[in-house]
């Protein structure tokens, strides 16, 4: 049987539920037997593959960047992921929305806290602009699995992948819900 | 002493006293019915809508911490409609606020928190209002974080109930409602607070807290409630 072709990325997070992802400790040896791993943060790729199995977005959506590869990573995955509450929810990442927009965001961090001659950050094709709120992922696209949790406890990322590997619909329930 | 009334519960025929309510009925006969702004000792209102069921056919819903028991009343708890309703009412409240579980001061002892797992909710389907609600630490040792706040009212009857001081009371309607103290001023400037802090114990959530709690350490203690309770309505002044 063909492996399954996993891929992985983190938006607007800390990294720390793809932090959870190494905790799954020797079941990663297991894993590595049984999935291929073909885009991620943690390996050298630098192109998102065509076709993917399964993809585990981390993070929420925040800037323009974000709102294009959610986009394009849905259309190129079966099984969409989102994994941790910055994913599911907008969680730390999401605080600013109660703010305003993204000026307003802007002129809090660069120019109002800023010294003499403080400017807003402007640099087109390199820094993408952010978006005036942080939403969820499935906001902008739908998703078919929710791995709650900051970050998720390794046990419950290990609960899906098994699912998924084994050809189940991959469901959590009980405690594995518990956000935060 | 009410008289008995006999009704089914989920199929179980039950008597229960013509004074009880469908919430009491039903814990007394050992089945659970979610609920949140439900707090021992202190009088039901009907706020969080968690405790519906359904009663009669067709089936009409209704609260069950506010209705009373009648005779050859059908009650279900746990219909496929209730379930969903459910899971959509403990939606709404996430949504309506700013609830960030990860940076929590209840983190771990949130009923709230502890609710959406029981329903099974894995994500939110509503847009999230993201309202920009002020946090009040003007009183020397409690807080009140109105992002986490749900409107139970716990702790305006517990003031007004069991401690007798009526600091806290709602303001504005719907989804401008607040919980406030006195004539809406801040907490640190109640002449009627007590300090005796019984609303940070029967807050469900983090919204009120003890200063200097940090992630997941607002744990909260019931016993001083319960103890009250006990002593005021059973004679009871053992601990």
């Amino acid at each position: 049987m063909e492996h399954l072709k996993l891929a992985t990325m983190w938006l607007a997070g800390c990294s720390g539920c793809h932090m959870s992802f190494l905790d799954l400790d020797e079941f990663l040896i297991d894993l590595a037997g049984m999935i291929d791993i073909v885009y991620t943060p943690l390996i050298d790729a630098k192109v998102f593959p065509g076709r993917v199995d399964v993809t585990l977005l981390e993070g929420a959506v925040a800037n323009q960047d974000h709102l294009e590869f959610v986009k394009m990573v849905r259309a190129r995955t079966s099984i969409l992921v989102s994994f941790g509450d910055c994913a599911l929810t907008g969680n730390v990442t999401a605080m600013r929305n109660p703010l305003g927009g993204a000026e307003v965001v802007l002129r809090r961090s660069y120019i109002d806290s800023g010294d003499a001659g403080a400017q807003f950050p402007s640099s087109p094709g390199v820094l993408p602009q952010l978006l005036d709120r942080v939403v969820p992922i499935h906001h902008v696209v739908p998703v078919d699995v929710y791995i709650p949790g900051c970050p998720p406890p390794a046990s419950r990322i290990r609960a899906v992948l098994e699912q998924l590997i084994g050809q189940h619909p991959a469901q959590l329930a009980g405690t594995d819900l518990k956000f935060g | 002493m009410a008289a008995v009334k006999t009704l089914s519960i989920d199929g179980r025929l039950i008597n229960a006293r013509g004074d009880q309510t469908i919430l009491e009925a039903a814990k007394e006969a050992g089945i659970a019915i979610p609920t949140l702004c439900h707090l021992e000792g202190v009088s039901d209102v009907g706020a969080c809508r968690m405790c519906l069921v359904e009663v009669g056919d067709p089936p009409r819903l209704m609260p069950a911490c506010t209705t009373q028991v009648f005779e050859e009343m059908k009650v279900q708890t746990s219909t496929e409609r209730l379930r969903n309703f459910r899971r959509m009412i403990v939606e709404l409240l996430f949504a309506e606020r700013n609830h960030v579980c990860a940076v929590c001061v209840a983190n771990g002892n949130c009923e709230l928190q502890n609710l959406a797992e029981r329903v099974g909710m894995d994500h939110v389907r509503f847009d999230y209002l993201y309202p920009k609600l002020p946090v009040d630490i003007s009183h020397e040792r409690f807080g009140i974080d109105h992002n986490r706040c749900i409107l139970c009212t716990r702790c305006v009857r517990v003031c007004d109930q069991i401690e007798g001081a009526h600091t806290w009371d709602v303001a504005h309607r719907g989804v401008n409602a607040r919980v406030i103290t006195d004539m809406h001023q801040p907490w640190g400037t109640s002449p009627t607070c007590t300090s005796c802090g019984k609303c940070m114990q029967a807050c469900p959530t983090g919204a009120i807290f003890a200063q200097g709690s940090t992630v997941g350490e607002m744990e909260r203690n019931r016993s001083m409630l319960t103890f009250l309770i006990n002593a005021r309505e059973k004679k009871q002044w053992n601990i």
